[in-house]
């Protein structure tokens, strides 16, 4: 019985020694943290895909505590949803931020760009465009080989295996840029995600001069400048035998669409311009 | 015994189809493309302009930067255009497109056959000469050959070593230099070594190479402090790093230059270069680039003018094979398969090698099953497959602790590999990436 006795005793003893010491050091060394960066985590995603530029949710939870507006602060996961909230938990306004997707800047797929080579080393497309410029005969084309794919953290990006080109699913894409970051050819932006989520944008990359470039691929800009001429908003800029659509200036107005000559501006979600033909028609019929 | 490195190797088929050919020269095409970046290191700035007359030995590229080599034209003829053309990774960047007219070479060129023995330059003169013939390494690194002659401060070179390996399965461009201007490379040497003002030069040959060995020795009486030394036929034999550990015995550290064990290692290409450069005057223009492969027709030794394309040098050869699966410019380890055969010989081109479709397809990768194969074959001593998984898995800060920043990119791992991995291409890739980020922390 003694023996039960003393042993509960010691460890009784030993327990609250120890209990007394951490107490102590916990007070000694208690780091202050401001209790908001906890709150403002919460109301994350916890996606930690870094697509606000910090490595985690946890340390852009804290740049927003330490800021003093949230200007230069988004997550792209969040949305505005989110965006709101931090802001009211932090008692900062707001900032309107638009709605941003993975786009992707290339259509050369199997039949419009012709394979001229074969590729068969290890399927990476940060490899492959160290070692040369690609199967087909543009060098700025998609790879194909789904770095983007594999970068993704939301199940977003899929190489299509017809097309070999990648496809967003606009429902999934968070627009944490990570695909942008994978991609060694530049070829995804992030850009508005516009109304009803209608978007134009050009989708190519190629700097190759007209000729060389429509040889290569039969949807490639060949920086004519006829979007340039045909836009009335000046959002339209052309460097580098490339146009760009400045997607801010850009009111959708689709007058560049038809008249790219090789179908390389995209519009995306519009209804079908009926009534347009139908004008056209009738012009063609009284001339 | 043979001397040779330490670590690792392999000893792949050699396959040295076109060794017995004499080097014979190639017709001159009607137009002719020079890239202005044939060299590591910045490229060069065009000084000619389209409709300019130009001559064999023109400038036509300036050097510009610390680490650059001029350009000199190949041909005589008109400029018509500078523009972008495809070089052999597919690319498109700047050069000069030449029409032919005749051969005609500049007056300061000697274009005799004559032996000229002396030199009475000094070393500065030399190097002056070198730099401004646009002389790289002709082993296929295409490092700026008078670069390496000016050691930077706090170091010596004690030695010259002139790398006539050649380890390369296929390439015997080296081998047949070596039987046909024996001389000519050995007064290159001592040029190099007045230079370098070192007292000591050992030619390192395989000994696959017995003829090269033995004419070198019959030539050497006349040429103090020059020594032969016959290596034992290992891959990659050819290797920096490797030749200085099987010459003089010094293992380079981890990161450093070969300047640093107090080497300067120099491919006998660049030492036949430098002779023509200083004693002839003659700018690199040329060089030797072997035909070759299991179903052409002639395996051959040509001297190309830089800028001749590809297809031209594999017509002399007696053309494309049907069985083509893949051409490669280089050897068949360290070389690039090119998607055109339209890209032009570049300083860097040692070979053309023309492989068949059976042999030319990659395998299906499979999984690692750790039999270190890899480990033991690699020649710096690291773990390929732990590289290989780190780079997949974008561990950059482990890439760089395992130092993959001293791959020599030699290929014996993926050559070994059972499971038909692809280990160097990811090396490549995390061997890249840390470059990088190692820049950017510095900047």
């Amino acid at each position: 019985m003694s023996v039960l006795l003393s042993a509960v005793a010691t460890l009784g003893v030993i327990g609250a020694g120890s209990a007394a010491i951490l107490y102590f050091v916990g007070r000694k060394f208690y780091v202050e943290e401001d209790p908001r960066i906890q709150e403002v985590q919460d109301a994350l995603p916890a996606a930690n895909c870094g697509g606000c530029g910090f490595p985690g949710c946890a340390s852009f939870a804290n740049a927003c505590v330490i800021a003093e507006s949230l200007d230069e602060l988004n997550c792209p996961v969040g949305g505005q949803n989110t965006m709101d909230i931090v802001a009211g938990i932090l008692g900062k306004t707001p900032v309107k931020s638009k709605k941003q997707i993975a786009v992707v800047r290339c259509s050369g797929s199997c039949d419009e760009r012709p394979r001229l080579n074969l590729y068969d080393g290890a399927s990476n497309c940060s490899i492959a465009a160290a070692l040369y410029s690609g199967d087909t005969g543009c060098s700025f084309g998609c790879l194909g080989l789904g770095d983007c794919e594999e970068s993704c953290n939301f199940d977003a990006i899929h190489i299509n295996p017809e097309t070999l080109l990648p496809e967003v699913v606009e429902d999934m894409c968070t627009a944490c840029g990570a695909c942008v970051k994978a991609c060694p050819k530049d070829i995804i932006e992030l850009r508005n995600q516009g109304p009803k989520s209608r978007r134009i944008y050009v989708s190519c990359v190629s700097e190759e001069k007209g000729g060389p470039a429509r040889r290569a691929c039969k949807v490639a800009c060949i920086g004519c400048s006829k979007c340039e001429q045909a836009c009335a908003f000046d959002a339209i800029t052309i460097t580098n035998n490339l146009a760009y659509i400045d997607d801010d200036k850009c009111r959708l107005c689709r007058k560049c669409v038809p008249v790219c000559p090789t179908n390389s501006i995209l519009e995306l979600n519009f209804p079908p311009p009926r009534e347009k033909k139908e004008k056209e028609a009738a012009a063609v019929a009284e001339a | 015994m043979l001397k040779t490195f330490r670590l690792g190797g392999i000893h792949p088929k050699e396959n040295k189809l076109s060794a017995g050919y004499k080097i014979e020269s190639i017709e001159i095409p009607s137009e002719v493309t020079i890239p202005l970046a044939q060299h590591i290191g910045a490229p060069c700035q065009p000084v000619v302009k389209k409709g300019d007359k130009v001559k064999v030995g023109t400038l036509i590229g300036k050097s510009v930067g610390f680490i650059s080599a001029n350009i000199h034209s190949p041909v005589s003829g008109t400029v018509f255009k500078i523009d972008k053309a495809l070089d052999a990774s597919g690319y498109k960047r700047d050069a000069v497109t030449i029409k032919v007219e005749g051969d005609e070479w500049e007056d300061y060129i000697d274009t005799s056959d004559t032996l000229i023995k002396e030199c009475n330059l000094s070393s500065k003169e030399i190097i002056d000469k070198i730099a401004s013939a646009g002389i790289v390494g002709m082993g296929g690194a295409t490092f700026p050959t008078h670069i390496k002659l000016m050691p930077p401060p706090g170091t010596k070179a004690e030695v010259l070593i002139i790398n006539g390996v050649e380890c390369e399965p296929y390439l015997t461009s080296d081998h047949q230099l070596m039987m046909q201007k024996t001389e000519e490379i050995l007064v290159g040497i001592t040029i190099l070594m007045k230079a370098l003002n070192v007292y000591k030069a050992i030619i390192g040959i395989e000994n696959n190479k017995k003829d090269a060995i033995s004419k070198f020795r019959s030539e050497i009486k006349n040429y103090p402090n020059i020594s032969v030394l016959p290596l034992k036929v290992k891959y990659p034999q050819g290797g920096e790093k490797q030749l200085i550990d099987a010459a003089i015995g010094r293992q380079v550290p981890s990161g450093a230059l070969p300047i640093s064990v107090g080497a300067v290692v120099q491919n006998v290409g660049s030492a036949f270069a430098v002779y023509e450069a200083v004693q002839k005057n003659k700018p690199l223009v040329e060089r030797v680039v072997t035909v070759t492969g299991k179903d052409v027709k002639k395996p051959c030794n040509v001297l190309s003018r830089i800028g001749i394309p590809l297809t031209n040098l594999i017509d002399y050869a007696g053309g494309l094979p049907e069985s083509t699966g893949k051409v490669i410019s280089g050897g068949p380890m360290m070389g690039k398969a090119i998607p055109s055969i339209e890209v032009p010989v570049t300083k860097g081109t040692s070979g053309v090698l023309i492989v068949q479709t059976l042999e030319a397809k990659r395998k299906q990768m499979r999984d690692c099953i750790r039999c270190a194969k890899c480990v033991d074959v690699c020649p710096m001593g690291l773990n390929p497959t732990l590289l290989m998984n780190l780079t997949e898995y974008s561990e950059w800060d482990r890439v760089e602790k395992e130092r993959a920043t001293d791959c020599i990119e030699c290929g014996s791992c993926s050559f070994t590999c059972p499971a038909d991995r692809p280990l160097l291409d990811y090396i490549r890739l995390g061997k890249s990436t840390v470059t990088k980020r190692i820049r950017e922390r510095k900047d």
